[in-house]
């Protein structure tokens, strides 16, 4: 579809104004000569206010959606753009569907750069390719400068999730092996680290992925997943303590085989941090029956998302649902919920 | 990882738990434990977060002292700094964990924030001068609290504001002094007052010590006959340090002992010193809580950078507030009491919900017992 517009995108020099979401000519040349390039698929290309989705097989649809704020919004390893996707992807993706299709809400702040909102739909749209998923509608919003902190995405995504296949965290029992996917914190102190202005010498990299090829293989295995989650804000620490609650049970943890990058324990004792507490983005806790534990772990390893997976410990009968760990000294001691933020020590 | 593994290495940790039982089974009758107290809320938290109670025999008891720079600082501080976020037009920037310490009516701060006030964090206090050069039109306090360890950054700050000429910015200063603090619990020790228990040594701070050095510790020694010995917050400096108590006592021995030497020495960071002492003279007196009034304990702008004092630049009336009287983090700072003895821990008070300041700090003994400590037998 060709539109005449009286003068193109001025992308490396312009701004969003306050036009750009007024619904007129602007906005109309921002979605044509931005989001839909990048974006290009054939339900996008019909033009109309809603996606029409053929649904390709029988089975249950999963849904999900997340709202992304973060600041910086491009650290190292990735951006909001690709984070947008890889988040929402991966939470359909957990409950083992298939993800197919994705919205995209943009809050875009007046006076933001179109060079920079250009650089994070381009990732977005390579994201998007790289994980199997289609950006099938999207909306556009502008608010006045000061009133948003340059740009918010919001995407939802649908998946497929096959007959069969049932992935629930009520379906946690003692007796279950936790594996993690890989090393923990790397996306956390990334982003932290951008912000601080920390420099290492060896650069922590955000873990941003999509993890349906790895769920994928997991499913494959033939190993009766019971549950998946990914430990995003809050962590891993985090996460258990929800699962636990939610499942009833009690979770022993053993800190030793809990894969940490150096860099991060490093930067993490600087800072006085728990790593159980830093967000992930592209990790995965996997809970399936301890005798079937090794062969979902090498299946795992077979997957580049999973190199680094390991079994960190198993589900016990509590009703108290805590989370309890044996520390690399030996001693015992809670997992707790995070209480508000975690902050870098005073002293 | 080069300096962090070799500190938390298992097998050492098992050794020296066993040379500690060695040397301390058999020493005194079961009723009496060797009692040491760990002054610093760092060593609290890690010995609460690797589990270290697990590894040490039942004659080993540790009692936490008020070494938690969050937690010492009195409710009527808190109140001033509430006061000074609503009543002017100001931004007022602190450290993260102060924003949640409840002040009088359970405000805090970052209730105030949430009612309008301008009240920001900040990981480091040059981020509070920076926003303070930034936005020439509006006036920037720092709420400066801390120990030794903090002092230096908040001097370099007021030095800094002074060169870039700010007239916008001001320090709220709360500094306090560690060794005023340690006189207080020996002599409160000594005389059993406040039920405050008598302890057989100290460990001592490391991130201070690093400042301010070994020598001011040694008047624990020479005046009142309690061994201390200098640790880091890694698990095995904590259990090095209790084994070296254990030996001193054991030998009727009571110097000051650095186990610390990778970064405390005898004299400590003389240029951090100077650079405190050119900023900031000694109040005649401050108080902390549980502690009380105690003389030349903290510090306050010296007169020549008195128009970066905030209490010069703005008035503020006392605080009235009261304590919940049923909170014990007084008797908990003091060493008198632990957390469990508080009849609101972990019911009424919890992290999400902080009655006291002891629960608000990751430092805290409230917060650290309840965050690690809980056991599902229990
Ligand atoms: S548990 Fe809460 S109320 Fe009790 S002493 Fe600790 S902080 Fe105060």
């Amino acid at each position: 579809m060709t539109q005449r517009f009286e003068r193109s995108l001025d992308i490396k020099n312009g701004r969003v104004d306050m036009t750009h979401g007024s619904g007129g000519r602007a906005m109309a040349q921002l979605i044509d000569q931005l989001f839909a390039k990048a974006f290009d698929n054939p339900a996008l290309a019909e033009g109309n206010d809603q996606a029409r989705l053929a649904i390709p097989a029988a089975g249950r649809l999963a849904f999900s959606t997340d709202s992304y704020v973060i600041s910086p919004l491009f650290f190292a390893g990735g951006d909001i753009g690709s984070l947008a996707v890889h988040g929402t992807v991966n939470d359909v993706a957990l409950s083992g569907a298939k993800p197919l299709w994705l919205s995209a809400g943009f809050i875009l702040e007046e006076g933001f750069p179109l060079a920079d909102l250009e650089r994070i739909v381009t990732s977005m749209a390579k994201a998007a390719q790289e994980c199997g998923v289609q950006i099938v509608t999207g909306d556009t919003k502008v608010v006045e400068k000061g009133k948003a902190d340059g740009v918010f995405i919001n995407t939802a995504g649908v998946g497929l999730i096959a007959e069969g296949v049932d992935l629930s965290v009520h379906n946690i029992r003692a007796g279950d092996a936790i594996i993690v996917s890989g090393t923990l914190g790397d996306h956390g102190v990334a982003v932290m680290a951008q912000r601080e202005g920390l420099v290492f010498d060896e650069p922590v990299l955000s873990d941003s992925a999509a993890l349906n090829g790895l769920i994928d293989n997991m499913i494959k295995s033939g190993v009766a997943i019971h549950a998946l989650r990914d430990p995003t804000r809050g962590g891993l620490a985090t996460s258990l303590n929800e699962m636990a609650r939610a499942a009833g049970v009690g979770m022993r943890l053993n800190e030793a085989a809990i894969p940490v990058r150096a860099s991060v324990r490093g930067v993490c004792e600087i800072l006085g941090l728990d790593p159980l507490y830093i967000a992930n983005e592209g990790k995965l806790i996997a809970f399936c029956p301890v005798a079937q534990a090794q062969t979902l772990l090498t299946a795992m390893k077979g997957h580049e998302h999973g190199r680094e997976a390991a079994i960190i410990g198993e589900v016990v009968e509590d009703d108290h649902a805590f989370v309890e760990m044996t520390t690399t000294l030996g001693g015992q001691r809670m997992v707790d919920w995070l209480a508000g933020e975690q902050l870098p020590r005073i002293c | 990882m080069k300096y962090i593994d070799e500190f938390r290495d298992s097998g050492l940790a098992q050794k020296l738990a066993a040379a500690i039982k060695n040397e301390a089974q058999g020493a005194r009758p079961a009723a009496q434990p060797f009692r040491f107290m760990e002054f610093c809320g760092g060593h609290t938290h890690a010995i609460f977060r690797f589990g270290l109670p697990d590894l040490l025999p039942p004659e080993i008891k540790m009692i936490h002292g008020p070494g938690c720079p969050v937690c010492v600082l009195p409710m009527a501080k808190i109140d001033a700094a509430i006061q000074l976020a609503q009543r002017y037009p100001l931004t007022l920037c602190t450290y993260g964990d102060m924003m949640r310490v409840p002040g009088g009516q359970r405000l805090s701060l970052l209730k105030a924030k949430a009612a309008g006030a301008d009240v920001r964090m900040v990981l480091s206090p040059h981020d509070a001068v920076m926003l303070a050069k930034d936005n020439p039109s509006r006036e920037v306090v720092f709420f400066a609290i801390g120990f030794e360890t903090t002092t230096p950054p908040t001097a370099v700050i007021v030095k800094q504001a002074q060169a870039l000429g700010l007239k916008n910015f001001s320090v709220f200063c709360n500094h306090v002094l560690t060794p005023p603090a340690l006189k207080w619990l020996l002599e409160a020790s000594a005389e059993g007052a406040d039920g405050v228990p008598p302890s057989d040594g100290f460990v001592g701070p490391s991130h201070v010590s690093a400042i301010i050095g070994t020598r001011p510790y040694e008047i624990a020694a020479t005046a009142y006959g309690k061994p201390v010995v200098i640790t880091g917050f890694e698990p095995l400096d904590v259990l090095q340090a209790i084994l070296m108590l254990v030996r001193q006592v054991k030998a009727g021995r009571a110097v000051v002992e650095n186990e610390y030497a990778r970064a405390v020495t005898a004299e400590g960071n003389v240029k951090a010193q100077a650079l405190m002492a050119e900023v900031f003279d000694l109040r005649d007196t401050f108080e902390w809580r549980g502690l009380g009034w105690i003389p030349h304990s903290a510090l306050k702008l010296k007169d020549a950078y008195g128009a970066f004092d905030a209490e010069k630049r703005f008035a503020l009336e006392p605080s009235t507030a009261k304590e919940n009287p049923a909170c014990q983090c007084p008797a908990i700072l003091r060493g008198a009491k632990s957390p469990e003895e508080c009849k609101l821990f972990g019911t009424v008070c919890t992290p999400e919900n902080p009655i006291g300041a002891c629960m608000v700090s990751s430092e805290g003994g409230c917060a650290a017992c309840y965050s690690y400590g809980r056991r599902k037998d229990e």
